[in-house]
């Protein structure tokens, strides 16, 4: 599985949300691949990634990817990341 | 977290600062980095920039924001720059309105602070640890801390 995690800048919210993301898959025990990407090169190559996790204000943004996008409030609880994922991965 | 207190460089540091709005505390905080030589002043208006282009996601968390622009010139080092407000700022996030700390983040590429940026998540991701920021008064209070 892909995973691409995605803000504006590529610097700050996506690499937080990949290291969370990563803890989370982890304990549940997935095997995935998550990559931290700007908008603009998650516009550019993000036709590959199965799931896009972002922040509310940045979905419109990636809604034209094929991939399902799921936002993220709170990018330090783990407990929601791990409900989201879950229900995006059933 | 002692990554962090080595990317808080001196002048980075402003506590209990009255800021009336979002682009203040960025200013604040573009200038922490600045004072501390780890951006020149353009990175500040390319912070501002970033957050009047793309809004409130920078509000990661519930009273946090993340000040940040890309990777480019005017990014002299990676460091941080911390600035807690005395009265809270709507900062107008959905879910988590109002502000109450505001770190600057500068990288210099994608890659090279990815160590510091879990120190970092490890810190705010803990209520505790993030109410002691809060209350802190003296920058020698955090510091010590974060040592």
């Amino acid at each position: 599985m892909r995973i691409l995690s995605v803000c504006g800048m590529g610097i700050g919210t996506s690499v937080l949300l990949k290291m969370n993301a990563e803890k989370v898959l982890e304990a549940m025990g997935i095997e995935a691949e998550v990559v931290a990407a700007d908008i603009t090169k998650a516009k550019r190559d993000g036709d590959g990634a199965d799931i896009i996790l972002t922040t509310p204000e940045l979905v419109a943004l990636l809604e034209d990817l094929p991939g399902k996008i799921v936002p993220i409030e709170h990018v330090f609880d783990l407990t929601e990341i791990r409900q989201k994922l879950s229900a995006a991965l059933l | 977290m002692s990554s962090v207190l080595s990317a808080l460089g001196e002048g980075s540091i402003k506590l209990q600062q009255a800021c009336l709005s979002w682009r203040e505390s960025f200013e604040l905080a573009g200038a922490g980095l600045v004072d501390s030589n780890r951006t020149t002043s353009e990175y500040t208006q390319e912070m501002i920039q970033a957050f009047e282009e793309l809004g409130p996601y920078m509000v990661i968390a519930p009273g946090i924001a993340l000040a940040h622009g890309r990777p480019s010139a005017s990014v002299l080092e990676t460091g941080l720059s911390l600035v807690t407000l005395s009265t809270p700022i709507e900062f107008g996030s959905q879910s988590n309105d109002p502000v109450s700390l505001v770190i600057g983040l500068a990288a210099t590429d994608h890659d090279s602070h990815i160590d510091l940026m879990a120190a970092l998540s490890q810190l705010l991701m803990d209520e505790e640890k993030v109410t002691i920021l809060l209350n802190a008064t003296k920058e020698a209070e955090v510091r010590a801390y974060l040592s």
